[in-house]
């Protein structure tokens, strides 16, 4: 067992373009599933954490169990299963319907299963913030849903920002699941780069470095945003503004 | 004059197995300061709630402008609208500004221009002595000017009746002074308001008419001097002395 860094150095740079190729597909998955499922988890959790009003009518309430009971499910079966098992079975489940590339299935794959995550980041965060200001915007005779999209939301989603964040962290790293569906991300990469040296220790030892560059930079980011906004608590209300 | 806008009949609400109010019969007046004092427990916060709606009741009426409004049909974003509540715990939106908490109603639920809101809404906070803080974050405030804020932000609604519920309790002692004086100013003005407090001076110099609740009854209502002066029932004697004593130990 030996590690050869001059052999490391020299693999890497010769192999640059191979990785340099899956650095930008693996980041860009990672940006778009979190983003996609932020978007997912919004609407999920929102539905999930709507608090119930004794007032509404009996076929509202129904209609929001439903959607509750498909909301529920949708986290029981993202959450619970392994990303590269739905990769697999959603890819080859829908090709013939959609004919779509790998790209394209893998980006809403992940932004399916971020999604499942974000919803439980996103209940948690509207549970956690005090009834009064529930109370407070029923009594100014708010709706339900503008309570939940002007001073719930809004809130929720700043408490849970390291959370939030955190899925940004994963999905750089998970994103490597699919590489079961011929995904041309950074694994994907160093597993063809392997193939061809028959030096795995050293490719794979660049690889988790190049890994642990994407991570630390992303986390460095976060860190960044996550001191701007608590610097600004109160945030600019875009519908204030227009 | 005696004009009802509130009218409260056979009202009954449990939590769970605890009868919480026993059939609450009674008006508010437009125009009249009612405050409603009692004991911890006696349910007096919870009628508060009912009226507005907070609290769903399990029984009788409550009728606004001679309209039921337990009944399915009305519209209740615009009937709470009118019926402003006052928290004890102030519950400013941590969210918005100062300005942003006093427009987010006008603009939402009366659907007024932003430009009409904003006008309101600094005329209301100036009504408070707050309008230096409009663009102030709403969480940095202290505790008496947020309640300031709070009853600017039911003031801007315009509504017909403002219903406070305990607002000074969660106050410093030295801040409970510039909340009072804030709803004495508004009294004067002929808004009808409805009160819940422990402030005994304030109910008597305020209200036209207190109300003194017990194990979930009113136990007693008259003007202000007679019912702090000559109690007819043994129990506000006994509440309101129990009060005064308190007090002078205080001091």
């Amino acid at each position: 067992m030996r590690l050869d860094f001059a052999y490391c150095w020299k693999m890497f740079l010769e192999n640059w373009p191979m990785f340099w190729y899956g650095i930008k597909i693996t980041v860009s998955f990672a940006i778009v599933g979190t983003i996609g499922g932020l978007i997912i988890g919004l609407i999920v959790g929102a539905i999930r954490g709507l608090p119930e009003d004794p007032l509404d009518k009996p076929w509202k309430k129904a209609i929001i169990k439903f959607f509750q009971a498909i909301a529920g499910f949708y986290i029981w079966v993202f959450r619970g299963t392994p990303m590269m098992v739905q990769a697999l079975f959603i890819y080859y489940l829908l090709r013939p319907v959609f004919n779509w590339t790998p790209i394209s299935a893998g980006m809403i794959i992940i932004s399916i299963n971020t999604g499942a995550y974000m919803a439980e980041i996103i209940r948690s965060g509207i549970q956690s913030i005090d009834r009064g200001q529930i109370e407070a915007a029923k009594s100014l005779g708010l709706s339900n849903y503008q309570a939940m999209m002007h001073i719930i939301l809004p809130q929720a989603i700043k408490n849970t920002f390291p959370s939030i964040g955190n899925q940004l962290i994963v999905n750089i790293k998970d994103s490597c699941m699919l590489n079961a569906i011929a995904v041309t991300e950074l694994y994907f990469q160093a597993v063809s780069v392997a193939g061809s040296q028959f030096r795995y220790i050293e490719v794979y030892f660049v690889t988790a470095i190049l890994y642990l560059i994407l991570t630390t930079g992303a986390t460095a980011l976060l860190n960044f945003a996550e001191r701007k906004i608590n610097k600004t608590s109160t945030v600019s209300h875009k519908d204030m503004s227009a | 004059m005696e004009q009802p806008i509130i009218e409260i009949r056979h009202l009954q609400k449990h939590f769970g197995d605890l009868h919480v109010l026993h059939d609450i019969d009674f008006n508010v007046n437009k125009g009249e300061v009612v405050t409603i004092i009692g004991s911890s427990g006696s349910g007096k916060s919870t009628l508060l709630r009912c009226i507005n709606l907070l609290e769903i009741p399990d029984g009788g009426e409550i009728k606004f402008d001679k309209q039921n409004i337990l009944d399915t049909k009305m519209d209740l974003g615009k009937y709470r609208s009118k019926m402003l509540m006052v928290f004890q715990s102030f519950n400013l939106f941590n969210n918005l500004s100062v300005l942003q908490n006093c427009m987010i109603g006008q603009t939402k639920v009366l659907k007024r221009s932003k430009e009409e809101a904003k006008q309101r809404a600094m005329a209301a906070l100036k009504q408070v002595g707050m309008e230096a803080f409009a663009n102030a974050d709403s969480t940095r405030l202290s505790g008496g000017q947020k309640q300031r804020v709070a009853i600017a932000r039911a003031l801007c609604m315009d509504p017909e009746v403002l219903l406070f519920d305990e607002p000074t309790s969660a106050l410093d002692p030295e801040m409970v002074g510039d909340v009072l004086d804030v709803m004495k100013s508004l009294a004067k003005q002929g808004l009808t308001m409805v009160i819940v407090t422990h402030e005994m001076q304030f109910a008597k110099d305020v209200s036209d008419r207190v109300i003194f609740m017990d194990k979930g009854v009113i136990a007693e209502q008259g003007n202000p001097n007679e019912l702090f002066e000559h109690p007819k029932q043994e129990r506000t004697r006994q509440f309101l002395s129990r009060f005064a004593s308190s007090r002078q130990a205080e001091a």
